[in-house]
């Protein structure tokens, strides 16, 4: 009989094994493939052979990356760059205080939030762009016309996705009782916020950071029309005049994409988990009674 | 550490209304300079809204905070100097053991140095020197608590407040701990309230127990006037066991059952009422007929609790408790007739059924 059941289990534990393998495999081809079709199709010449022309001549096109990162950046890979950080670091400003106050004081006004903050997720980009072409219009006029001006939309845009991440991190720290302590220990509110909440979230500030910053890297529509150059424009204006190099850039945009988020995981990664330690190592019975 | 005097807080007439629902219904409470005092209610009496509006964590309606002779009503608790030790789960999580204990120092911009110096100090008065370095999530809830007491200690405040810090613990690590707190309490010299739902905390470790009821202070005295002399039938039911008894008042006693019991309140008037005797005052008569009568009954539980022993009576038309020594509850097992007698100690009666 237990010889029968375990039998059983295990051909249902092979099954899903190679169930698992079978799924694995099928999403790589899918996600491969074109990289692969990518790769090979920016390394062949016009007589079929193979080389490296494309990917070489990336570095020439002023279009594309320059040493100009400032106020008002020229090249597109330095604009989409800048628009990352200012997205990602105004996204967090203006999130986690107000999100930390709302879960504090005004608790009623969490579903209020939560439904402003998911609402852009219900728009189409193409709609947004229609509501914020005037708006840009009068800003390009009176304030500046620099592409940077574009993150005050890309905030909008990502508002969905990190206040998502930011809820789930504040969800599992008791922000109440921790902030309390903290303010009864004499801390003002920045440093309730600094010091204690943000070092707990900082699994969930990161995700928030990762996902902007994917966002902004790849983000097309807005910036095509509202007449901004940034990666994805430059990228698509490049493929109508030279496939090939438009397709080493795009190559070379997600293996930049993908070094970069590793290395922001990398940065953010370090210095946490350490005290992440299993606690039942040190909570037995024998600590618990010399309490 | 023993250079620091306690300071005189008084709470004056505080009112905090919820909504429709009043918390605090005119609250006034002094406590002296390094007394400790318990406040002790069911949920909801508002003994939580009076600790956090001396903490600064909520505002009052009405009423004064003064602590050491300063009003402190308007200053946000972070200005307030007041150490205060939460239910649970209070440690940062990201610091370890000393670093929370240095949290509130760093924050007042005393040296590094100095800050881990005073922290390790402050562990080891709470026993926890070796634990400087853990982890909240790498330490007991015993130790964890001891840790936030040596955290809000650590400041020097003048007023430490205890927001029922052991209802999260088991049993022994309660009344273990509970004894700490009284020690280092008084080590320290620190005027302290004391916030519970559990009678036993409060009477055990308190100078003074209020008992609270819908905002109010019904009692407020030393744990033996409290549990003795009871000013309200509802101080009588909250604190320690009671058995309500119908009885027959008369001429400034009640009587029960056939036993007249003189009565603690002053003047009652003629009629029926509910008597309420602690089962300390219900014994076994020495003789007598089993037959019948109003006192006599089976024993149908016998709840050995050491030295002492619960025994519950079916005296027919109600049951009745009775607090025994064990000696003499052992002869009386369960479905054993029992005929018992109330000692004449002074009770309350109730008259609002």
């Amino acid at each position: 009989m237990a010889v029968a059941r375990r039998g059983f289990r295990r051909t249902r534990w092979i099954k899903l094994q190679v169930f698992r393998y079978v799924v694995f495999a099928l999403a790589a081809v899918f996600f491969l493939v074109p990289l692969f079709a990518m790769f090979e199709f920016s390394t062949r010449g016009k007589y079929g052979e193979r080389t490296l022309q494309y990917w070489q001549s990336v570095f020439q096109y002023p279009d594309l990356i320059d040493w100009n990162f400032g106020p008002a950046p020229d090249a597109a890979i330095n604009a989409s760059l800048e628009l990352a950080l200012i997205t990602s670091l105004v996204m967090l400003v203006l999130l986690v205080p107000t999100m930390v106050w709302v879960r504090l004081k005004l608790r009623r006004l969490n579903r209020v939030v939560e439904f402003i903050c998911l609402l852009p997720l219900t728009i189409p980009a193409i709609v947004l762009v229609v509501g914020l072409f005037p708006m840009y219009l009068w800003l390009g006029t009176n304030f500046s016309d620099s592409i940077l001006t574009l993150a005050l939309a890309y905030v909008v845009l990502v508002l969905p996705y990190c206040y998502r991440s930011l809820d789930a991190g504040l969800g599992g720290i008791d922000v109440k009782t921790l902030s309390e302590a903290a303010r009864s220990l004499g801390a003002s509110w920045f440093s309730v916020i600094w010091r204690v909440i943000v070092p707990n979230i900082s699994n969930a500030i990161l995700n928030a950071v990762l996902l902007s910053v994917a966002l902004v890297l790849g983000e097309y529509t807005i910036a095509n029309n509202l007449l901004y150059n940034n990666l994805q424009v430059e990228l698509v204006h490049l493929g109508r005049t030279n496939a090939g190099v438009s397709i080493a850039v795009a190559g070379a945009s997600l293996v930049f994409a993908f070094v970069l988020l590793v290395i922001i995981a990398f940065i953010g990664g370090r210095g946490r988990r350490v005290y992440a330690e299993p606690a039942a190592v040190f909570a037995g019975p024998l600590q618990g009674s010399q309490a | 550490m023993n250079e620091r005097s306690g300071v005189e807080v008084r709470l004056e007439n505080l009112v905090r209304r919820y909504g429709m629902v009043t918390a605090l219904d005119g609250l006034s409470l002094t406590i002296a300079p390094g007394e400790l005092v318990a406040l002790l209610g069911p949920s909801g009496c508002g003994k939580t809204t009076a600790l956090r509006l001396l903490a600064g964590l909520e505002e009052a309606d009405e009423g004064r905070v003064v602590v050491g002779g300063n009003d402190v009503t308007g200053l946000p608790a972070s200005r307030r100097n007041i150490g205060m030790v939460f239910q649970a789960y209070s440690l940062f999580p990201h610091m370890v053991a000393w670093e929370n204990v240095a949290f509130g120092l760093q924050m007042r911009r005393v040296a590094p140095a100095e800050r881990k110096k005073r922290a390790l100090d402050m562990l080891e008065l709470v026993g926890l020197g070796r634990y400087a370095n853990r982890y909240a999530n790498q330490m007991s809830g015993g130790q964890q608590q001891r840790v936030a007491l040596a955290r809000a200690l650590a400041i020097q405040p003048q007023v430490l407040l205890l927001d029922e810090p052991l209802s999260a613990l088991d049993a022994k690590v309660r009344a273990r701990l509970r004894d700490e707190i009284r020690r280092v309490q008084m080590d320290v010299g620190i005027t302290t309230l004391f916030v519970t739902h559990d009678q036993e905390e409060a009477l055990a470790i308190a100078d003074r127990v209020g008992v609270m009821q819908s905002g109010k202070l019904e009692q407020l005295g030393p744990p033996t006037a409290v549990y003795s002399r009871p000013a309200t039938p509802f101080v009588a039911d909250f604190v320690g066991l009671t058995n309500r008894l119908a009885g027959t008042v008369r001429r400034g006693v009640v009587e029960v059952r056939g036993t007249e019991i003189p009565l603690v309140q002053p003047d009652v008037a003629d009629g029926p009422a509910t008597a309420l005797v602690r089962p300390e005052a219900v014994t076994f008569a020495a003789d007598g007929d089993m037959a019948d009568g109003p006192l006599v009954g089976t024993v149908i539980a016998v709840a050995f609790l050491g030295a002492v022993s619960r025994v519950t009576v079916d005296l027919g038309d109600t049951t009745i408790l009775a607090q025994l020594p064990t000696s003499a509850a052992a002869d009386h097992p369960a479905g054993t007739r029992v005929r018992l007698a109330l000692r004449p100690d002074p009770v309350l009666v109730d008259r609002h059924e």
